[in-house]
C-alpha cells in the first residue's frame, strides 16, 4: 500500500494520471456519436493515429550507437512497420472519404 | 537553446491536438476527409519534430547521447512509406477492410519490435528497473495481440485461409488458460533477474503473446470481422501508449490512449449497429453462416437503423426508390414523403417509386395518393421497370409496405403468397425498412427480407419518421 501512496505523490506519475483519465474521457466523448457509414473511415482513421509507435522507433535509432547492428535492425524494422501504418492508414482513409464529397446540385 | 526546444514541445502538443480534432472532424460525413487530412498533418508535424529534436528532450536518460543514424531511420520511413502508399492506393474499395486490418497489423509488429529491442537490450547489455521492465513487457503483450490478431483477420476476409470460423473445442476456456499462462510467465519475468533463463523465458513469452492474438481472432468470423479489426485497432493504440511511457513521450501516451478508447467506443457502437453485444461477437462462432440460416425465424437478427443513419445514407446515395404501401396511406404520410423527396433531389439524388399492383388495399390506391402530393407521374415505376432498375438503386426506403416485398413470394414453395409477383427490392444496395412493429403484413406471414443482410428497420409511424427525416436531411 505504501508504494501505491508513494507512486500516486509522486508530482511525474500524477501528471501521468491526470493525462490517462482526461485523455480517455476525451477520446470516449470524441466521436460518442457517429454515423454507421462513417464506422470503417473512422475505425482507419483511428488506425492511421496508431501509428504514432513510429515516434518511438525514431527515438530508438537516434540513441543507438552507430555500431550497434542489433538496435538499429530492430529499429529500422520498427520504422518501415510504423511508416507503413502511418502511410498506408491515411491514404486508405483518404480514398474512403471520397466518396463523400457533395454532390454538385443540379438546378 | 531554449527556443529551439519550446518550438520542438509546441509542435508536439499541437500534433495532439491535430489527433484529437481530426478524430472529431472525422465522425461527421462533410467534415470527415478534413479531419482524415488534419490527423495526417500532426502525425507528420509530430515525426519531423521526433527527427529534429535535441537528445536531452527525447532521452530519460540525461547523460546519454544521441548518434542520430539519420541514414537508417530514412531507410526505413522509404521503406514502409514506399509499401504503405503503393498498397493503400492500389487495394480494391470492397477489400478495404483487410488493408486497414495488416495496417493495423503492423502497428502492433512495431510495438513488438521496440519491446524487443529494449528486452534484448535488458538481457544482454544492461539491466532496467522492474518498472521499467513490467512496462515494456506489456507494451509486447499487446502489441503482439494486436499484431498475430490483425494478421488473421486480414487473412480471414482475403480468404487466404478458413473463411469460416475456426474453433477448438472448448475455444474459450483454452483462450482464458493461454492468457492467464502468458500473463503468469510476464510476472515470473518480473521477478527474474537478467539471466539467461530470463532470456528464454521471454522468449517464450513472445511467443505466447502472439499464439495468444491468434487463438483471440480464430472463433470470430463473417459480418464480426469489422467489429474485431475495430478491437484489435483500439488494441493498437493502447500498445502505442505503453510504448510511450518507455521512450518518455507524452505525446505517444497521448495518441496511444485516444484511439485506445475511441476505438473502444467506436467498436461498441459497430456491435450496437449489428444488434449484437461485444462479448455475442467475441465468443463467436455464428458470425461466418448467419446467412445460411434461413428457415429459422426465432434467433434470426434484425437490424436496425437511426434516423440520423438513414437521413445520411439518403443524402449521399446516387439514387433511392420509395416503396410506398399501406402504411403510408394510412398514417397519410404522402405529403412528408414527397418533402424528402424533394429535399434529396436537390442534392442531385435520383428518386423513383416503386408502385406494386396491389400497394395498398386496391390497385392504383398508390397512384392516387401520391399524385395528391404532387408527385410527378414519370417517378412512378411499375412493377417491370421498376424490378429492372432496383439492381442499380442505391438505397430503397419501404414505407409502410410488407407483402409485395416479400421475397418468399418466389422462393418458398411453402408460403401462402408463392407465386406472387413481388417487388425485388432485395436486389438493391441498400433496403431501409419503415414499419411500426415487427407485426407481419395483411397477408399474415412472416417476411425474410427484414432479416435480409441488406435490410435495416426504422421503427416509427411512416409519417412522423418520415418528418423526423426532413429535419435530419435540412440539417445536413
Amino acid at each position: 500500500m505504501q508504494t501505491i501512496y508513494e507512486f500516486v505523490n509522486e508530482p511525474a506519475n500524477l501528471f501521468l494520471i491526470y493525462l490517462l483519465i482526461f485523455t480517455i474521457i476525451l477520446g470516449f466523448e470524441v466521436i460518442s456519436k457517429v454515423p454507421t457509414v462513417l464506422h470503417t473511415p473512422l475505425m482507419s482513421g483511428a488506425n492511421a493515429i496508431s501509428g504514432v509507435v513510429i515516434i518511438g522507433a525514431i527515438i530508438l535509432i537516434r540513441q543507438a550507437e552507430p555500431d550497434d547492428y542489433l538496435t538499429l535492425s530492430f529499429g529500422i524494422l520498427g520504422v518501415a512497420l510504423g511508416m507503413t501504418n502511418v502511410v498506408g492508414g491515411f491514404t486508405v482513409t483518404d480514398r474512403m472519404l471520397e466518396m463523400f464529397k457533395k454532390k454538385k446540385k443540379k438546378s | 537553446m531554449a527556443a529551439f526546444e519550446f518550438f520542438i514541445n509546441i509542435a508536439f502538443l499541437l500534433g495532439a491536438v491535430a489527433f484529437v480534432w481530426g478524430l472529431r472532424l472525422l465522425s461527421s460525413p462533410d467534415t470527415a476527409r478534413r479531419g482524415n487530412i488534419l490527423a495526417g498533418i500532426g502525425m507528420v508535424v509530430a515525426i519531423i519534430a521526433a527527427l529534429i529534436a535535441p537528445g536531452d528532450m527525447i532521452l530519460a536518460d540525461e547523460k546519454a547521447q544521441v548518434f542520430n543514424n539519420y541514414g537508417w531511420i530514412f531507410g526505413g520511413m522509404a521503406i514502409g512509406g514506399v509499401a504503405g502508399l503503393v498498397s493503400a492506393r492500389r487495394v480494391k474499395m470492397t477489400a478495404m477492410p483487410q488493408m486497414v486490418s495488416i495496417f493495423n497489423g503492423l502497428g502492433g509488429a512495431c510495438a513488438v519490435v521496440l519491446a524487443l529491442a529494449e528486452l534484448f537490450t535488458h538481457y544482454q547489455v544492461e539491466a532496467v528497473s522492474s518498472s521499467q521492465l513490467g512496462i515494456v513487457l506489456l507494451a509486447l503483450l499487446i502489441g503482439g495481440i494486436s499484431f498475430t490478431g490483425s494478421m488473421l483477420a486480414f487473412a480471414k476476409l482475403q480468404g487466404l485461409v478458413w473463411d469460416e470460423t475456426l474453433i477448438l473445442p472448448k475455444h474459450n476456456i483454452v483462450n482464458m488458460v493461454l492468457l492467464a499462462g502468458t500473463l503468469i510467465v510476464g510476472v515470473i519475468l518480473l521477478t527474474m533477474g537478467n539471466t539467461g533463463t530470463g532470456f528464454t523465458l521471454m522468449i517464450v513469452f513472445t511467443i505466447l503473446t502472439l499464439i495468444y492474438g491468434v487463438s483471440f481472432v480464430a472463433p470470430i468470423g463473417g459480418a464480426d470481422m469489422p467489429v474485431v479489426i475495430s478491437l484489435l485497432n483500439s488494441l493498437t493504440g493502447l500498445s502505442a501508449a505503453v510504448t510511450g511511457l518507455v521512450y518518455n513521450s507524452n505525446f505517444m501516451l497521448v495518441g496511444g490512449i485516444l484511439v485506445g478508447a475511441a476505438g473502444t467506443i467506436l467498436t461498441v457502437l459497430m456491435c450496437d449497429a449489428m444488434n449484437r453485444s461485444l462479448l455475442n461477437v467475441l465468443i463467436g462462432g455464428f458470425g461466418g453462416g448467419g446467412g445460411a440460416a434461413a428457415g429459422a425465424s426465432g434467433d434470426q437478427v434484425v437490424k436496425e437503423v437511426s434516423v440520423n443513419d438513414a437521413a445520411i445514407q439518403l443524402f449521399y446515395s446516387n439514387s433511392v426508390m420509395f416503396v410506398p404501401g399501406y402504411g403510408l396511406a394510412v398514417a397519410q404520410a404522402q405529403k412528408v414523403c414527397k418533402e424528402v423527396d424533394d429535399l434529396l433531389e436537390k442534392n442531385g439524388v435520383e428518386v423513383k417509386y416503386a408502385i406494386h399492383p396491389v400497394a395498398g388495399r386496391m390497385p392504383g390506391h398508390m397512384n392516387v395518393l401520391l399524385a395528391e402530393a404532387d408527385v410527378p407521374y414519370p417517378k412512378l415505376l411499375d412493377l417491370e421497370d421498376a424490378n429492372s432498375a432496383l439492381p442499380n438503386t442505391d438505397v430503397v426506403v419501404i414505407v409502410g409496405a410488407n407483402d409485395v416485398v416479400n421475397p418468399a413470394a418466389e422462393d418458398d414453395p411453402g408460403s401462402p403468397i408463392y407465386g406472387m409477383p413481388v417487388l425485388q427490392v432485395w436486389k438493391a444496395k441498400n433496403v431501409i425498412t419503415m414499419k411500426r412493429s415487427m407485426r407481419p403484413g395483411y397477408a399474415g406471414i412472416q417476411n425474410p427480407l427484414f432479416f435480409h443482410e441488406r435490410n435495416h428497420m426504422l421503427f416509427g409511424d411512416a409519417k412522423d419518421t418520415l418528418s423526423k427525416l426532413v429535419t435530419e436531411i435540412k440539417n445536413m
